[in-house]
């Protein structure tokens, strides 16, 4: 493919990633850009060109062994979750935004410290970005099927790397603060994640499925090849110890290289995320391995006895198959891998060497004088031209140094160096005792040990193959040579650099932590950062300090990197937090801490104590003073929980109390309406009875007939009287609890037809048909006399609604497993919907009832439920469609309740 | 003659009143609710009208400020009969309109003078 179309379809590809960025960066709320998905795929970074082709060609060359580095993540996760939580509530409370802070903050914001873990970051990285530029140019090569340009600046990757750097710093250094998110890029980056899967994938069916007929096919023609036994048997102890220690080696990476640092904690805005990445990031290196050994083989097949570079197998397939689509296909994927690793670690290193060498031992001194906007200007663009340098470095040193080792080579290389921050980082999690000699002494020694077993001999190879240092050892010792070091002959070279820089590493940093103390601000850091969860609120107060501060100074240095506006509104939050009135112009240990976090996000946190310190005046701690305060400020946390809890309790009964009186202020309000209603229910009897009784004794010649029909309404406003006094009182019994219930097995129907008994006068006349269901015996527990009111009660309000003509009354009873069901039907007018539950309150039909002036106290259905209830049943009416209503209760059949 | 009108739910109290108001020369009509008085009064225009508070479908106080929007009833006294006897249910009614208020149990020779004494006012 011509290489012009190639660049303009690149040039498609890189839009388009411009315009994700852009699109996610400003809608960095958004559902699409900021969820736990984007999160668990952007971690995928850690499968770069190197895994995109090198774990092919070391599949061909060497079999399984390309399979440990992505083991290690995997056996890890589970971990991995668990410190990374604890890094990253760490990192969020001090603003840290990078290893080298990280790291260096736990020891005291040690500036030297910070700077040596930028230079071995700086050391273990570039040559791998140079991978990333490797892979990417040698690829572009092979696609548009031209040769690399001995001159840089006529061949055309140059200008690729070129555009890749400029991409790069322009969207990685947008922000002052690099501890804010940078949603633009972590959002392309999970794009790609997805883009190199799902081509890869593409590229694997093609190769099984299409090239060759499936698994078994490949298997059976590889298994022809000659040396196919040899690079397929696991070789026993031996190879099973560079396994053990290459597991051991990529799981250190998951944590420590700087990109995976900037994608797992420095971008993680939630700690929930991390949930989702504990399965779908296992699931993708899974994925992204599962056609790593078909295309190896196949390729092995396909070009069994000539020169073909096996790094390059998922593009050569195509080619040699003249699927021109299939490999731009398969190269845009790998320039996914190489791109977000360029541009995630350019970014991670950026930030360590502007904020952990070059502000810190260069430019301080300026921004210290200069303005807000100036300094933002020039940290963002120190930031921006390290970016570029870097990649431009990094491109050059892929030209003149590493032409020739395959991509696994240096990537494993790369791997070994950065884990020499193993002991210091994971000291720094769970060992109070390190401390800054300790892991600085570590650091460099094992960085020798890598130079000695790794680096040189490499470096070696390339200039002179004719030395003997690899061969016969330094000074011609035996127990000398880098390979083999003292004697250790059976790991091959990358383990083999491993095993001896990591013992020696781990042995100095636990030696010297342990024979000389660290300083009391080390010691205050160490419990900051062991035990993060209980400084996770109000952690400012886990910080010793002592002596004179104003807080105008403070503020003027905060002004200078975060302008007057911020500084203001930094500064009120913290005074909301801990309820400072501001009426002291001196600061405390808490502003001090608060300060340094806000800079060190701008400058890093050596430059950021360097700065306060500089403004401030602090008085020396004794490590001993340093623990006691803590202590202090540990059982402060205490008591400050416990008066928690104890308000927390008062809260709650105070709530308890607002609410029974609340019901008290109701039942009080009901009691009211009672009364009322209640006086005004017994005062219409006596009305009438006093009317009538004031006409028969004024009115002496008044019609026999007449005379006798007042007093015939005396005597029923009378007896009327006496029924509402009596129900008053019932219903006050169930209300108080004083009624006293006889539980017994009765038969139901039995007392249905004894209720209906003394009715049938009235039901004569009216013309009404009863009608009971059920002639079999149903047995229930219950008080007789109370249910017989109950039925009474029904069947009373069922006649009254009766119409005039035809009227019918159903009795149905439904014998279910623990109760009995009785229901009472007619067929008169039914009740309006809104009321069903209504009618059971007290005097409720006195005032809604639609018919004439009804015969009743309007007590009856608040008797019948407090009697049901009572019984531990239930009662309520429906309405049947078109005719009348239906009034339900239930009955326990065997629940003995005792009397209530 | 003079006309009243009785508007109450109780049959016998409704039965007292209206032997009471015959006997002392009365034309009485009689309504059980508020609806019923309203529907009486379209075609006749009583002197007086005793109405109660408590009643079903339309009450009493419903009622008056129905009758207070009639001006052909503008000259009708209206008294209140009822067993609320709160001071705050006076008020209610007087204010809306009511010439005289009397609770029950009430005197029937009482309520009569009264009666008198309005529409003579």
């Amino acid at each position: 493919m011509n290489s012009f179309l190639l660049i303009i379809i690149l040039l498609i590809y890189v839009g388009f990633l411009f315009f994700i960025a852009h699109w996610a960066e400003k809608k960095a709320n958004h559902k699409w850009s900021n969820n736990p998905y984007i999160y668990s795929l952007s971690l995928a970074v850690y499968c770069t060109a190197w895994t995109y082709y090198g774990s092919i060609g070391m599949a061909a060359n060497s079999g399984l062994n390309y399979l440990p580095i992505y083991l290690g993540p995997i056996i890890a996760i589970p971990a991995w979750i668990i410190v990374l939580r604890k890094v990253i509530k760490i990192s969020k409370l001090n603003n840290v935004s990078s290893l080298a802070d990280f790291i260096s903050l736990r020891h005291g914001n040690s500036r030297f410290l910070g700077a040596i873990v930028t230079v071995v970051c700086l050391i273990g990285v570039i040559p791998y970005i140079s991978l990333q530029l490797k892979a990417i140019s040698e690829t572009f090569h092979i696609v548009s099927q031209t040769e690399t340009n001995d001159n840089v600046f006529q061949d055309s990757t140059t200008y690729v790397a070129f555009a890749l750097a400029i991409f790069a710093s322009y969207y990685g250094s947008r922000y002052v603060d690099a501890s804010q998110k940078r949603r633009g890029v972590i959002t392309a980056v999970a794009i790609e994640s997805i883009l190199k899967l799902v081509f890869f994938i593409f590229i694997g069916v093609y190769v099984t499925f299409f090239v060759f007929d499936g698994f078994d096919d490949i298997y059976l023609q590889a298994s022809k090849l000659p040396y196919f036994e040899e690079r397929n048997t696991l070789g026993g102890l031996t190879q099973g110890m560079n396994w053990y220690f290459l597991i051991v080696l990529s799981l250190f990476a998951i944590f420590l290289l700087p990109r995976q640092f900037q994608v797992s904690v420095v971008e993680n805005n939630r700690e929930h995320h991390l949930k989702t990445a504990i399965w779908v990031f296992p699931l993708y290196l899974l994925l992204f391995n599962f056609f790593v050994y078909p295309i190896a083989w196949g390729g092995n097949v396909l070009f069994k006895g000539q020169e073909v570079n096996a790094d390059m197998y998922s593009i050569i397939i195509p080619q040699f198959f003249n699927n021109q689509f299939l490999a731009v296909i398969v190269f845009l994927g790998g320039f996914s891998a190489a791109i977000s690793m360029i541009v995630v670690s350019s970014i991670a290193l950026s930030t360590m060497l502007s904020n952990n060498i070059l502000i810190p031992y260069t430019y301080l001194g300026k921004l210290k004088i200069q303005n807000q906007v100036d300094n933002n200007k020039r940290i963002i663009n120190i930031r921006k031209v390290s970016i570029f340098i870097l990649i431009i470095t990094a491109y050059f040193i892929y030209r003149y140094f590493v032409l020739d080792y395959s991509l696994v080579s240096i990537g494993l290389i790369s791997f070994v160096v950065i884990a020499q921050l193993a002991p210091a980082f994971f000291g720094s999690l769970f060992w109070r005792r390190g401390s800054l000699k300790g892991a600085v002494a570590g650091i460099l020694v094992g960085l020798f040990f890598c130079f000695y077993t790794l680096l040189f001999p490499y470096a070696l190879g390339i200039s002179s193959s004719s030395n003997t240092f690899i061969t016969e050892g330094l000074w011609g010792l035996e127990l000398l040579k880098p390979f083999q070091l003292f004697g250790l002959d059976y790991l091959q070279p990358v383990p083999h650099a491993f095993f001896w820089s990591l013992l020696f590493n781990t042995l100095i940093y636990f030696a010297v932590s342990v024979s000389f103390k660290g300083n009391y601000r080390e010691r205050n850091y160490a419990e900051m950062f062991i035990d993060i969860d209980k400084y996770s609120t109000n952690h400012e107060n886990a910080f010793v300090w002592r002596g004179t501060a104003y807080i105008s100074d403070i503020e003027k240095v905060l002004i200078k990197f975060l302008g007057e506006e911020r500084t203001r509104r930094a500064l009120s939050i913290f005074n909301l937090k801990y309820n400072i009135n501001q009426t002291s112009d001196m600061a405390d240990a808490r502003l001090i801490k608060f300060a340094e976090n806000l800079l060190t996000g701008h400058i890093g946190t050596a430059s950021a104590k360097i700065l306060i310190s500089s403004v401030v005046k602090e008085e020396k701690i004794s490590l001993t003073e340093v623990l006691q305060i803590l202590e202090e400020s540990n059982e402060n946390i205490l008591i400050n929980k416990k008066l928690t809890e104890t308000s927390n309790e008062l809260k709650k009964i105070t709530e308890k109390l607002q609410e029974a009186n609340d019901t008290l202020v109701v039942k009080d309000k009901q009691k009211d309406e009672f009364l009322d209603t209640v006086t005004h229910e017994l005062r219409t009897p006596i009305t009438a009875i006093r009317a009538a009784s004031e006409i028969l004794y004024d009115d002496e010649d008044i019609p026999n007939e007449l005379r006798k029909q007042f007093l015939q309404n005396i005597i029923s406003e009378s007896d009327r009287l006496n029924r509402l006094i009596d129900k008053i009182l019932d219903l006050e019994k169930f209300e108080t609890g004083k009624q006293k219930l006889y539980f017994v097995k009765n038969d139901i129907i039995a007392t249905i037809y004894q209720t209906i008994e003394p009715l049938q006068q009235l039901i004569k006349n009216k013309n009404i048909t009863v009608f009971l269901e059920n002639s079999k015996s149903v047995y229930a527990c219950y008080d007789e006399d109370r249910i017989i009111q109950v039925i009474t009660n029904l069947l009373s309000n069922a006649i009254k609604f009766c119409p005039e003509k035809e009227g019918l009354i159903t009795i149905k009873v439904k014998d279910k497993e623990d109760y009995i069901l009785v229901s009472v039907e007619d067929n008169g007018k039914g009740i309006n919907k809104n009321e069903n539950e209504a009618i059971f309150d007290k005097f409720y039909q006195s005032f809604n009832q639609n018919i004439k002036k009804p015969v009743g106290s309007g007590l009856g259905l608040a008797i019948c439920r407090q009697i049901i209830e009572h019984h531990g049943g239930k009662i309520w009416v429906e309405n049947i469609e078109n005719s009348g209503a239906c009034f339900y209760f239930t009955l326990p059949k065997n629940k003995q309740i005792n009397a209530i | 003659m003079k006309k009243i009108l009785i508007v109450d739910d109780e049959p016998n109290i409704i039965m007292a009143l209206e032997y009471t108001f015959k006997k002392n020369n009365y034309e009485v009509f009689i309504a059980r609710d508020g609806q019923e008085a309203l529907d009486i009064l379209q075609n006749e225009t009583p002197d007086a009208i005793i109405l109660d508070i408590m009643m079903p479908n339309v009450d009493g106080y419903a009622t008056i400020a129905e009758i207070k929007l009639n001006e052909k009833l503008n000259h009708c006294k209206i008294l209140f009969l009822s067993a609320k006897n709160k001071e705050e249910h006076i008020e209610k009614g007087m204010s809306l309109g009511a010439n005289a208020y009397m609770t029950k149990p009430f005197s029937t020779k009482k309520l009569v003078e009264k009666i008198e004494e309005l529409i003579t006012t």
